[in-house]
C-alpha cells in the first residue's frame, strides 16, 4: 500500500488518479501509523512551503523519518521535493526534513541579463539523467516534463537529473529508497507516469 | 530548455464542445473528454475547458463532465466558467482540474484570486482575460466580461498587473478582435501585457496556422498559446503544427 500524505497543501486529486491508473493502492492519510505501516510514501504538494509546517504538527515528519530509516520507499512531489532539503527560503522558520543538503530559493528575477519569468511554468527537459537512477529508468534523454513552481531546489550529490531556468536545478533528486521530484509526474505525459510506473514497481 | 507550450481550449455548453466566431455564431464539435484525449494524445500541451455560457446562465460548472474528462488525462487541466467562490475552485479541483481559471468573477470581487491561491497555490490560479482593442488600439484595449457581453471600463494592462499581484499564475489573454476569424493573434497586444508582468502569458484568438503562433511566440511574447477551431475540424493537430514550429526554430515538446 502506498501511504499519500495529505498535509492540505493543495491537490491530491491527480497523483492518487495517476497512482491508480498504474495499478497501485493507495491511500491517503494523515496518520503518522498509517505511514509508518506503509510500503511506500508519497509526499505531493503544490503550493506553499509553510504548509509542510503541519507535517511536524501532525507528527508526520518524525513518522517519515523512522520509515526512511527502515528503508521504506518515499517519493516527494514538487513541495514534497523541496522539504527533503534542508528548508526554503519561501518560509526560513519551517525546517525541512533536511534528508539532502542545502536551501530551496526562489527563482532570481533575472538571468544572464534578460527578464526570467516565474513561476517557471511548462514543459522543460531533463538533462544529465543519472543512469542508476531506478525512479528515472527508461526516461528518454531529454525527455519533457511539466513544472509549475517558483522556489527550485540545488543540484547536489544526490541530483539524478537537472533541468535548466534561470541556472541549473535540481529536477529529480535519488539516494537509496529516498526520491523526490521537482516536476508533476502525473501531469507529465507518458515521461511523467514512467517515472510513477517506476515507482510503483519497486 | 522551457518550451512554448500548445494549448487546446474545449469551449463547452451543455455538455458538448461548441466553437463560436467572435464569441457568436456557435457549432458544435463533439464530445469533451474525447477530444481532450485526442488532443492530449496528439501533442497538446495543456488542455482547457470553458463552460462558456456559466457566467452568463448563473448556472454551475459542469462538474460531471469536467470529471469524465479528467479521469484519465495525464497533461494538465484547467476549468472555467462560473467559478465564483474558493468552493466553487474547491469543487473543480475535486472534480479533477489542476488550474481555474477565472474571468468575471475576478473582475467582480478581485479578493477571489488570492482566496484560491491560498488554498490551491497561485499555480492553480489563471486569470482570464477578454480584451478588445479601443479606438486608441492597443493603448486602450477594455476588458470585457460575462462571455465577451460587457465592457468593464477597465484597461487590459491594468487589470493583468492587479491580478498578478493579486496571486495569479498565469495570464489567459483572448483577443475578442481576433477570436475565431483564424488571421492571427493580436501580437501586439499579447507583447504589451507579457512585458508588463512577470508571470507566464497565454496568448488566445485567432489562431489559424503555425506562422500565426511563431509570431505570437515571437513577436507576441507569449509563453503559450491556446487555440480551438483549428483542431478540432482537423485542419491541423498539435503534432504537425509542433513540427512545423521546430522548423520555425520555436522551442517545444514534441509527442512520442
Amino acid at each position: 500500500m502506498i501511504a499519500v500524505i495529505d498535509y492540505k497543501a493543495g491537490n491530491l486529486t491527480s497523483v492518487v488518479k495517476a497512482l491508480t491508473y498504474l495499478g497501485a493502492e493507495t491511500q491517503v492519510t494523515q496518520d503518522p501509523k498509517v505511514v509508518r505501516s506503509a510500503s511506500k510514501v508519497v509526499l505531493p504538494g503544490v503550493g506553499h512551503f509553510q504548509a509542510t509546517q503541519l507535517l511536524t504538527d501532525l507528527g508526520l515528519t518524525e513518522a517519515v523519518r523512522e520509515s526512511v530509516a527502515k528503508g521504506t520507499w518515499f517519493l516527494g512531489v514538487c513541495v514534497g521535493l523541496q522539504w527533503l532539503f534542508e528548508g526554503s527560503t519561501e518560509a526560513p522558520d519551517v525546517a525541512g526534513l533536511g534528508h539532502f543538503a542545502g536551501m530551496c530559493e526562489r527563482f532570481p528575477a533575472s538571468f544572464e541579463g534578460s527578464e526570467l519569468k516565474s513561476p517557471h511554468v511548462g514543459w522543460n527537459s531533463l538533462e544529465d539523467v543519472r543512469q542508476d537512477s531506478k525512479l528515472l529508468r527508461g526516461v528518454q534523454v531529454r525527455g519533457f516534463v511539466y513544472y509549475t513552481h517558483s522556489w527550485r531546489a540545488p543540484v547536489v550529490n544526490s541530483t539524478a537529473a537537472v533541468t535548466s531556468y534561470g541556472g541549473p536545478f535540481t529536477g529529480a533528486v535519488e539516494r537509496d529508497n529516498v526520491m523526490g521530484v521537482q516536476f508533476h509526474p502525473e501531469k507529465s505525459s507518458s515521461v511523467g507516469l514512467q517515472v510513477l510506473k517506476n515507482f510503483v514497481e519497486l | 530548455m522551457l518550451t512554448k507550450r500548445i494549448i487546446a481550449c474545449l469551449d463547452v455548453r451543455g455538455g458538448r464542445v461548441v466553437k463560436g466566431i467572435q464569441f457568436v455564431d456557435i457549432i458544435d464539435a463533439g464530445d469533451p473528454a474525447e477530444l481532450a484525449h485526442r488532443h492530449a494524445a496528439a501533442g497538446a500541451d495543456e488542455i482547457v475547458l470553458l463552460d462558456i455560457t456559466a457566467t452568463h446562465e448563473g448556472r454551475g460548472t459542469l462538474l460531471d463532465t469536467v470529471k469524465r474528462t479528467a479521469a484519465s488525462l495525464f497533461v494538465p487541466f484547467t476549468v472555467g466558467g462560473g467559478i465564483r467562490s474558493a468552493e466553487d475552485a474547491a469543487a473543480v479541483f475535486d472534480a479533477g482540474a489542476d488550474k481555474v481559471s477565472i474571468n468575471s468573477s475576478a473582475i467582480a470581487r478581485p479578493e477571489l484570486i488570492g482566496e484560491i491561491g491560498g488554498s490551491f497555490g497561485a499555480q492553480a490560479v489563471i486569470v482570464a482575460i477578454d480584451a478588445r482593442r479601443g479606438t486608441a488600439g492597443v493603448e486602450d484595449a477594455e476588458v470585457y466580461v460575462s462571455g465577451g457581453r460587457k465592457p468593464t471600463g477597465r484597461k487590459v494592462v491594468d487589470w493583468a498587473r492587479e491580478a498578478e499581484q493579486r496571486g495569479a499564475g498565469e495570464i489567459l489573454l483572448t483577443s475578442m478582435d481576433t477570436d475565431g476569424m483564424r488571421n492571427g493573434f493580436d501580437c501586439e497586444l499579447t507583447a504589451r501585457v507579457s512585458e508588463a508582468v512577470q508571470i507566464p502569458v497565454i496568448a488566445s484568438g485567432g489562431a489559424g496556422s503555425a506562422a500565426h503562433f511563431a509570431e505570437v511566440f515571437g513577436r507576441g511574447k507569449a509563453d503559450a498559446a491556446l487555440a480551438a477551431s483549428i483542431f478540432h475540424f482537423g485542419v491541423t493537430d498539435s503534432r504537425e503544427l509542433k513540427a512545423e514550429l521546430q522548423q520555425a526554430g520555436v522551442s517545444v515538446r514534441l509527442p512520442c
